[in-house]
């Protein structure tokens, strides 16, 4: 007897796996997903009953592969097919092929799935949403909610971004290790941008978008156990934990954002934060930084502070410059101000962003956060010159009122 | 006698648990502990963060550092230390003593713990 919430979780898990495999047998990605459906139909009928199997993705991608040479047999019977040998028969086969699939194997085929999903040739939506459906397993209608779109229009996309994988004739060959190493920093990359689509949510949005955190999250550990090694993938999935430790306190009841300083501590949660940083920890024995692992560090050192007003500004600052040096960006610079600001005060900020205004002209936290600057300074004419451009550019209502309340604020007679 | 009871289960699935059955299963799990320390007869409990989270060193004249656990399946888990240590490095550093101090083959894995509750059990392990 086994429980069906266990096997709802372990086909979950084994999804990445098993598909990742039937993609590399069938070398087409419906034909993939479709066969792997039919291998958890199966595994629901009998699991429940029988027990699960020792592997349950062995299980599944032996399963799906006999079920997709049977759809492909019965489409095209002149076909020429694998031979027959291939197709043996479950039950004496599962603990042979457990052992058959080692973990190298694994390793390849998820990441030349997840390689074809974040190709070039698609737009960032596109692959994410590829990527969320194929190796994530979301339904449409799940993704269409996470992006705010329509169910059609979200299936007009991924069935675009299908097409357009197969025309382009992705290589389906085993990546050797230059290659891999490429494709893991695109699939790290592609990792990141799920979490923030999930992460970077407010208001009605968020409770909808927030199951995309958690996936990335579970991404970053799958590719961390196929990668224990690999120290941006460690930093990855830190920072990833850092920052969906927060989660709770981050919003308020009206679902906007709540600023990091003014947080309830309490609710952040502490076996998150506890795991990011011993991750964070294995990947800096390694001695070899990366972008991943110095945001990590900084994510680590707001979540070490007891209180908004124990945060180690010195280090973030320290941080922020060793990241502008391996991934030069006004952004970075930016926020190295901020962290700046709260060390030797908004008169070294503003000298430190004062290069960047080309640059940043169109950016709302440029004026926001130089508007703030200038108000700490007494300049009140030229902080409301600055908040009143920011408010221009809000890329959203939350955005735009707490502007306002700075507005406000200044206006107050003193 | 006192028993250890190691928890074996499906790493990926317990870690794709949704908050609600995670707190579920908590909380069956603290009724079962419940009875136990009512009877004084719960000894330590802890729980252990992800295999991910592990480090493992080989013993030997040079220790190896290996990330991730790397116990090999013909070598048996044979009891276990919770030490206190400021970093990683420390916790290696500890694992790497105890190697050389064994004086045979074999490896320590150093995993975080996510909880522990020392508990009340008085029984002296023979």
């Amino acid at each position: 007897m086994t429980d069906l919430a266990w096997i709802d979780a372990a086909l979950a898990s084994a999804r990445p796996r098993a598909v990742a495999a039937l993609l590399r047998y069938f070398r087409d990605m419906d034909l993939a997903e479709e066969a792997y459906q039919e291998a958890c139909l199966r595994a629901l009928a009998r699991w429940p009953e029988q027990g699960a199997p020792r592997d349950p993705a062995a299980w599944l991608i032996l399963v799906g592969r006999n079920s997709g040479i049977d759809a492909v047999r019965k489409a095209a019977r002149t076909e020429a097919l694998p031979p027959e040998d291939q197709l043996s028969d479950l039950d004496d086969a599962e603990a042979g092929l457990a052992d058959r699939l080692d973990e190298g194997q694994y390793r390849d085929d998820i990441l030349r799935l997840l390689f074809v999903c974040c190709h070039p040739d698609l737009p960032a939506t596109g692959a994410i949403a590829l990527a969320l459906r194929i190796v994530s397993g979301l339904t449409v209608a799940q993704i269409a909610r996470a992006f705010l779109v329509g169910e059609k229009a979200m299936e007009q996309r991924i069935t675009r971004a299908k097409a357009r994988i197969a025309d382009s004739g992705v290589a389906f060959e085993t990546p050797g290790p230059i290659e891999r190493a490429e494709r893991l920093g695109a699939v790290a990359a592609m990792v990141y941008l799920i979490f923030n689509e999930g992460y970077s949510a407010s208001g009605a949005e968020a409770g909808a978008r927030e199951p995309l955190c958690r996936e990335a999250i579970r991404l970053g550990r799958l590719l961390l156990r196929l990668f224990p090694s690999e120290p941006e993938i460690l930093a990855l999935t830190a920072l990833m934990l850092l920052q969906h430790a927060r989660s709770a306190a981050r919003l308020d009841g009206e679902g906007q954002v709540v600023l990091l300083e003014d947080q309830d501590r309490g609710r952040w949660d502490g076996a998150m934060i506890a795991e990011g940083l011993a991750l964070l920890d294995k990947a800096m024995r390694h001695r070899r930084p990366g972008p991943y692992q110095v945001q990590a560090a900084i994510a680590a050192l707001h979540a070490r502070a007891k209180t908004a007003a124990d945060t180690d500004w010195a280090g973030i600052e320290r941080l922020y410059a060793t990241l502008e040096r391996m991934q030069p960006s006004p952004v970075v610079t930016l926020n190295r101000a901020v962290a700046l600001g709260r060390l030797s005060g908004p008169e070294a900020a503003l000298d430190l962003i004062a290069p960047l205004g080309e640059r940043l002209d169109g950016y709302f936290y440029y004026h926001g956060a130089r508007g703030a600057f200038l108000d700490q300074l007494g300049r009140a004419e030229e902080a409301r010159a600055a908040f009143v451009r920011a408010i221009g550019l809000a890329g959203s209502a939350a955005e735009a009122a707490y502007i306002r309340q700075q507005l406000d604020r200044l206006s107050q007679p003193k | 006698m006192l028993y250890a009871i190691l928890c074996y289960d499906s790493e990926e699935v317990v870690g794709a648990w949704s908050a609600e059955t995670e707190t579920a299963v908590m909380a069956r799990l603290g009724a079962v502990q419940d009875r136990l320390r009512a009877e004084g007869r719960l000894g330590p409990v802890a729980r252990l963060m992800p295999t991910t989270a592990a480090t493992t060193v080989r013993k030997g004249a040079e220790p190896l550092v290996l990330d991730g656990p790397f116990a090999e399946t013909k070598e048996q888990l044979l009891g276990f230390y919770v030490v206190d240590c400021d970093s990683l490095d420390a916790a290696i550093e500890v694992a790497a003593e105890l190697g050389r101090a064994s004086g045979s083959a074999g490896a320590h894995e150093v995993r975080p713990l996510m909880l522990y509750r020392p508990g009340e059990a008085q029984v002296e392990a023979s």
